[in-house]
């Protein structure tokens, strides 16, 4: 492996870069299935069915890259595995409770007779709003560096709202993007009721991180790092004010411009991220274990990495020949 | 009760449920891809409708297979850490491999397989089925492979008290993974013949006597036959390779106490772990010895050469891995007479499902899950009897588990329980309330609202 460098370097490295980008791809994909079940109580049955039929092709993929991302966080940096998911132990459970109704819902409220469609649509919106809000409340926790206190707690019990604020955001853009109609005019009034929310969720986060720790505060306000970083907030702002331009002009008659919303809302989404990935770098668990301390042997890291450089590639074109398949308005699910 | 112990019920609950669907889903994509293509050969509707009830059974399946996995996934964490901690170099490759070749593959050909009927070329439909299958034998295999490397390790050596690979390919061909891999996949492919030959049973003593109905019953039974025997043999293999590199289970499996010849069979019996002893045996004379050794006086090994000098009880608790290896046992004896019994008598005269008389009809609706019966307790012997163990000689459960306090691990398995028998309980309501649906209406008009639009099939 000589030639490569050394590997006990760059590999946890790589591995950080694939388990990060699992996590965008993530948020940014399940972000908007379980927005659609954040969203479920506000249509009424015709709806309903729509909105599940345009995520019903995807969601269990798009559930998969947070496998994929726990999976990276076991194999490539078990220390904080461990030390992650314990300290998540509640909120953890709670999520795998949400997103067990969230995706059986999606099969019982089809097959189970009429009469108990309603109680599976409570399951499918229950399971969305568990899974959103957990997940919301845990990144909180993670940016407080996995400490309890009052104030963590109070922290994480706001960005677990604006986590889930964002998710509906996202799942009302896929709306506008996969429907039409009265369901889509309906999207485009729930997605500028949650721009705020949106803007406030960023807002928490990015001034939270920089004052909880003064390595993160040092990382973005000394110079020349603030000059360097200040196109990402400037950004980050024409990206909200574009979105509420084009909300404001939405629904169009000739159907122009109703992927917008959902292409700036996913480069929004990667732009935080980014933001986030610089802050935490190189701890994978804030302040206490950094990405090189915790790795796998560079032995098992570079198996898996093999087959990754294979695997990666295909995953990418099936996935792409799946939104090709289902793509245009979503109709009505059918086996036949 | 400890942290230990409630974990431990927290993960045999989960790996219990989970094991139920992915169990289903492995042989009964095969089954439907098998359908697809006698529907493309011979373009006979039988075949399609077949295909279209079966899929609903295997979209509902999946999905409470995805769910209840990734649960596991998580679980190595939450309640696990020194799992990965210790042995993570081996099992990390082994999961990751099965994330990246298995889970991406069949989430996203499932989509195209369950909707994309109308929308893309037949080819490609019987493709993403083939894909789908594909995916959940390979997800079977990998994690085969991980199960079996922790009952019989090879392949890697201990530096600073962690495991790290020296040779894959024997990690990959552990001793025991060609033995268990056949073994599951075989327990697959009859939980699902007789899970066919159950529901069409079903709808066919409803009088849905439809042509879809008598492929389901004649490919379940059909199936049944063919594999139980090889089943049968398989089991047989597999417990030879048991006594070669893990004695102690076979040991608690055959109820043996002291090493010797001549060891009975025993039919039944109570083991008594405090005593040490058996009682009310019922046993068949030099049984154990002859399927064991193949000689009538052959060594079978005794629970008590596995007991420290200091008192230390290195084997694993009797009881369970005794009882469920001979509810295994049993279901699957149970399983041969009923499938050849139903095959010879609708070869007879050649009268197809007509040939099946009523009580045996009725016999085979609750064997429709016989093979989740058969399979748990086949799980239960294998994973309780490498208790102390959680990687043999490596590393005990106990090393393994995080200090979650005890009143967390209650909590959240309180809500874990209620969760999974609530869906099991609405799984097999639907899977019963389909049935009569597919009857009613050939699944798309239910008999209580007459003229009600196709149900949409997500």
């Amino acid at each position: 492996m000589d030639m490569f460098g050394n590997p006990a370097q760059w590999l946890p490295l790589v591995f950080a870069a694939l388990m990060g980008l699992s996590i965008l791809i993530y948020v940014c994909l399940d972000g908007y299935d379980l927005g659609v079940g954040v969203l479920f109580p506000f249509a009424d049955d015709a709806e309903k069915d729509r909105m599940i039929a345009s995520i019903g092709p995807f969601w269990d993929a798009n559930e998969t890259w947070l496998v994929l991302a726990i999976g990276i966080l076991l194999v490539a940096f078990p220390a904080a595995h461990g030390m992650i998911l314990t300290a998540l132990y509640l909120p953890v459970a709670i999520m795998l409770v949400g997103l067990i109704l969230r995706g059986v819902a999606f099969e019982f409220r089809a097959k189970a007779p009429a009469h108990r469609k309603p109680m599976w649509n409570m399951a499918f919106y229950a399971g969305s709003l568990m899974s959103s809000l957990s997940q919301g409340f845990m990144l909180g926790v993670y940016i407080m560096g996995l400490e309890i206190t009052l104030f963590t707690l109070v922290f994480a019990t706001i960005t677990a709202v604006f986590l889930t604020v964002a998710y509906s955001f996202i799942g009302a853009t896929w709306i506008i993007l996969k429907t039409d109609g009265e369901l889509q005019k309906k999207a485009v009034s729930w997605a500028r009721g949650g721009i705020w929310g949106v803007v406030l969720g960023l807002g928490a986060v990015s001034l939270a991180s920089p004052f909880v720790s003064p390595r993160i505060f040092e990382k973005w306000f000394s110079v020349p790092e603030i000059f360097l970083l200040a196109p990402l907030p400037i950004m980050a702002a024409g990206l909200v004010l574009a979105l509420w331009v084009t909300l404001r002009h939405l629904p169009d008659s000739q159907d122009r411009l109703s992927w917008l919303p959902f292409t700036l809302t996913t480069v929004l989404f990667t732009l935080g991220f980014f933001g986030m990935a610089y802050s935490f770098y190189p701890y994978v668990v804030p302040e206490q274990l950094t990405l090189y301390e915790s790795a796998s042997a560079p032995e098992s890291l570079f198996i898996i990495l093999v087959g990754t450089v294979f695997v990666l590639p295909m995953i990418a074109g099936y996935t792409v020949l799946s939104y090709v398949i289902f793509r245009g308005k979503a109709t009505e699910l059918r086996y036949d | 009760m400890d942290t230990l112990l409630l974990s431990r019920i927290q993960f045999g609950a989960n790996i219990s449920f989970h094991i139920l669907f992915p169990t289903i889903t492995i042989a009964l994509g095969w089954v439907l891809f098998y359908f697809k293509l006698r529907y493309s050969r011979s373009g006979e509707e039988r075949w399609i409708k077949a295909y279209r009830f079966w899929v609903k059974v295997f979209a509902l399946s999946f999905a409470l297979g995805v769910v209840s996995g990734i649960t596991m996934s998580f679980q190595f964490g939450t309640n696990w850490p020194g799992f990965m901690e210790t042995v993570g170099n081996i099992a990390g490759p082994l999961l990751a491999y099965e994330v990246m070749t298995a889970f991406f593959l069949e989430a996203v050909f499932l989509g195209i397989m369950l909707f994309g009927f109308s929308r893309v070329p037949s080819w490609l439909h019987t493709t993403a089925t083939f894909l789908v299958a594909f995916g959940t034998t390979m997800s079977a295999f990998w994690i085969l492979v991980l199960s079996s490397w922790m009952h019989t390790p090879v392949g890697f050596e201990m530096r600073e008290g962690v495991a790290h690979a020296t040779d894959w390919f024997a990690i990959i061909f552990n001793p025991s993974m060609p033995y268990r891999l056949a073994h599951m996949l075989l327990a697959s492919g009859l939980t699902v013949a007789f899970l066919l030959a159950g529901i069409g049973a079903y709808r066919w003593l409803r009088n849905d006597k439809a042509d879809d109905v008598r492929v389901s019953l004649v490919t379940g039974l059909g199936l049944g036959a063919l594999l139980i025997p090889v089943q049968i043999l398989m089991g047989d293999f597999h417990g030879l390779n048991t006594l070669e590199h893990q004695p102690a289970k076979v040991a608690a499996m055959e109820g043996n106490w002291e090493t010797r010849g001549n060891v009975p069979l025993l039919l039944f019996a109570v083991p008594d772990e405090a005593a040490r002893e058996n009682n009310f045996e019922i046993s068949i004379p030099n049984g154990a010895s002859l399927i064991l050794t193949h000689k009538a006086d052959g060594l079978v090994p005794g629970l008590n050469d596995f007991v420290a000098e200091d008192g230390t009880i290195l084997h694993p608790p009797v009881a369970p891995v005794f009882y469920s290896f001979r509810v295994m046992v049993g279901t699957g004896m149970a399983m041969l007479f009923l499938s050849w019994a139903a095959v010879a008598m609708m070869g007879y005269k050649r009268r197809g499902p007509e040939g099946l008389p009523k009580p045996m009809l009725w016999a085979m609706v609750p064997m429709a899950f016989s093979g989740w019966v058969a399979t748990l307790a086949g799980w239960y012997t294998t994973e309780i009897g490498r208790q102390p163990w959680l990687v043999t000689g490596v590393m005990t459960t106990e090393q393994a588990v995080a200090e979650v306090p005890a009143p967390m691990v209650a909590s959240t398995l309180f809500v874990y329980l209620t969760v999974y028998a609530t869906l099991l309980i609405a799984y097999i309501g639907v899977l019963f309330y389909i049935a009569r649906n597919a009857g009613a209406g050939g699944g798309h008009v239910g008999p209580e609202r007459p003229g009600m639009a196709p149900v949409p099939a997500e």
